[in-house]
């Protein structure tokens, strides 16, 4: 059954380029991005039990990344770019994961809301190496070492990278699902349920925090590097503070217990909005209001609440208080 | 070269008695209700686009223009009556929630005002116009200051002052801190903690929409400022330790005046510093300077 559901989204996916409006087909991709984003954050919030506020900052991450190395270094495979992200990424996660994964609940949330916002005022003021608020261009890059230039831009963007970005976030999805099913992803959620057990059972909670959280952002700066060249341009506003609450939002929306949720929120939400804002510009009146709705009433998502089963631990959890 | 840093120093302190206003908003809440509550920057916004509308309304009405202080306030105190609604309507249903679901409300709230503001006041920024310098400039050893930055100082510091006798002083005062210090023992004690939440909560909105309709005259009214001010009063409230007061007064002062220095020398840095402040703080001593200390 739920074999056959996942088919059935793949044929989907897959078909969608050929029966669909070129605009709804540009709109997947943005929802790949985040797809592959919101598997890292929920990895980190779901897995782990750690929100981060400040995940835009790896977005922004691999978003310049891209735009540096397009514009400025001539590194045009999307690949090669892909793996820069990443490696990037953890490299600047692997400091601040180990100061972050200190703390746990608010003041772990407070952290990293400051490493992003510290990052968003080093690109905007920045101007001279990253462009200020103008932001930075994103080339078009290479696919598997072919140059697609020739090709119409609309037509690059829904056939070659729309399957691009389709098997980027298969091979994340894939891999995200061996590390949640592993012995390491039992342990993440040991840590979540109950730190202080795991640890006694010889788990190294602060260690297993820290995996969860470069991986996490290894995942969100490639979701960002995947963003660039949909829009062609990459401003700072990708690393504020405002983009971190949207992508926890797109978390919930779709319900953190369930493997697939993140997923299932990232598309109603970029859909939504593009209908909300079709009709009229308040789009943020309307997704707070679901927001509250669903952190009030449904805290398991979309998901949750299509599947009863699903655990919800929206209710005061056990894990560590206030840091030392 | 004093004279440039003097009015540097005035400027930051301007800032900071702004800021410490909505941090304290942000940390009698936090103190009390345990949430973190990130929709302080939009009652910071509200307040200050009523404040607007206020003032061009008591100028139209024929009031002394002289008297758009007044009217501010009043905008103010008025806008203030989103609190009770928000806290009521929404936050009283998370208390027995995890935190990260309390402050993802408040976020929701974030988002809602945002367009709110946006459906009544439009998109443009709106200003008072002239009215920042109807009281004159001070000239002292050659250091110029308008006397509308001094009456919001001194206001600031009234409230601070007054805070700080409520919370020591008065019935409601010791109440917020046995609440504070332990909820489930107050309640025991037969303090009706819904009340106190209520109050709490008003409170907190109402130094956010008062700090927002005071700094108007110096600034124009913007769809951003509270998301942008709401990533500053949580650097005063981190660097001055959550929950506490004296903290919000010193992290405002340490927030407004280091900024206001960038500024004036390095503009690069200008919330970069702050922010590697903030981080330092969190890493070094996360409660904070104040941290521990009473609400």
């Amino acid at each position: 059954m739920r074999r056959a559901g996942l088919a059935l989204v793949v044929a989907l996916i897959l078909a969608m380029p050929f029966v669909a409006g070129d605009y709804y087909v540009t709109l997947m991709l943005p929802f790949f991005a985040y797809s592959v984003i919101l598997l890292g954050l929920n990895l980190l919030f779901g897995y782990t039990g750690l929100l981060s506020f400040g995940h835009a900052l790896f977005i922004g991450v691999g978003a310049y990344a891209a735009a540096f190395l397009t514009s400025k270094f001539g590194v045009m495979h999307l690949e090669a770019i892909l793996l820069a992200a990443a490696g990037a990424a953890v490299l600047i996660a692997a400091p601040i994961g180990g100061l972050c994964v200190r703390y746990v609940k608010i003041y772990f949330a407070m952290l990293t809301l400051a490493f992003g916002m510290l990052f968003h005022s080093f690109l905007l003021k920045f101007y001279f190496v990253t462009g200020g608020d103008e932001g930075m261009r994103v080339l078009q890059p290479f696919l598997l070492g072919f140059d697609l230039s020739q090709i119409p831009k609309v037509r690059f963007l829904t056939r070659p990278f729309y399957y691009y970005s389709v098997v980027v976030l298969a091979v994340a999805t894939f891999v995200m699902w061996r590390i949640v099913s592993s012995p390491f992803g039992l342990c993440l959620r040991a840590i979540r349920d109950n730190p202080d057990k795991a640890q006694s059972l010889g788990v190294s909670v602060k260690r297993y925090r820290w995996y969860a959280f470069v991986i996490s952002a290894a995942y969100a700066a490639v979701g960002g590097a995947l963003l660039g060249p949909t829009t062609g341009q990459v401003d700072p506003n990708l690393a504020y503070w405002t983009h971190s609450g949207n992508i926890v939002f797109m978390m919930l929306l779709g319900g953190f217990a369930n493997f697939f949720g993140p997923l299932v929120g990232a598309l109603v939400f970029i859909f939504l909005q593009d209908t909300v804002m079709s009709i009229v510009p308040y789009w943020r009146l309307v997704f707070g209001a679901i927001l509250a709705l669903i952190v009030i009433a449904a805290p398991g998502g979309l998901m949750g609440l299509l599947d009863r089963r699903a655990v919800s631990w929206g209710e005061k959890s056990r894990q560590g208080g206030a840091p030392p | 070269m004093l004279v440039h840093l003097a009015n540097v120093l005035l400027s930051g302190v301007f800032h900071a008695s702004i800021l410490f206003l909505v941090a304290a908003g942000l940390q009698v809440v936090f103190g009390v209700q345990r949430i973190f509550n990130l929709a302080c920057g939009s009652f910071y916004a509200l307040g200050a686009y009523v404040g607007v509308s206020f003032v061009q309304a008591s100028v139209q009405a024929g009031l002394p223009p002289g008297l758009f202080v007044l009217a501010l306030v009043a905008g103010g105190l008025c806008v203030a009556v989103v609190g009770p609604v928000v806290e009521r309507g929404l936050l009283r249903f998370v208390y027995d929630r995890d935190e990260t679901f309390q402050l993802l409300l408040t976020f929701a709230v974030v988002l809602m005002l945002e367009d709110v503001i946006r459906m009544l006041w439009g998109t443009s920024p709106l200003s008072t116009g002239g009215l920042y310098l109807l009281y004159g400039q001070l000239k002292v050893l050659g250091v110029t200051v308008p006397v509308y930055n001094l009456i919001v100082i001194g206001a600031s510091l009234l409230i601070a002052l007054l805070i700080g006798y409520m919370l020591a002083r008065t019935k409601f005062g010791r109440i917020i801190r046995a609440a504070a210090d332990n909820r489930e023992m107050s309640e025991a004690l037969g303090v009706d903690m819904r009340r106190v939440y209520v109050r709490v909560f008003t409170l907190g909105t109402l130094l956010g929409t008062v700090g927002g309709a005071l700094v108007i005259p110096a600034t124009a009214a913007m769809t951003e400022m509270g998301i942008e001010l709401i990533v500053e009063a949580f650097a005063v409230v981190v660097i001055g330790g959550l929950g506490s007061m004296r903290g919000a007064f010193v992290g405002a002062l340490v927030v407004g005046v280091l900024r206001s220095i960038a500024i004036s020398t390095y503009p690069e840095l200008e919330m970069l510093l702050i922010y590697l402040i903030v981080i330092a703080v969190l890493v070094l001593k996360p409660r904070g300077l104040f941290g521990g200390a009473a609400a």
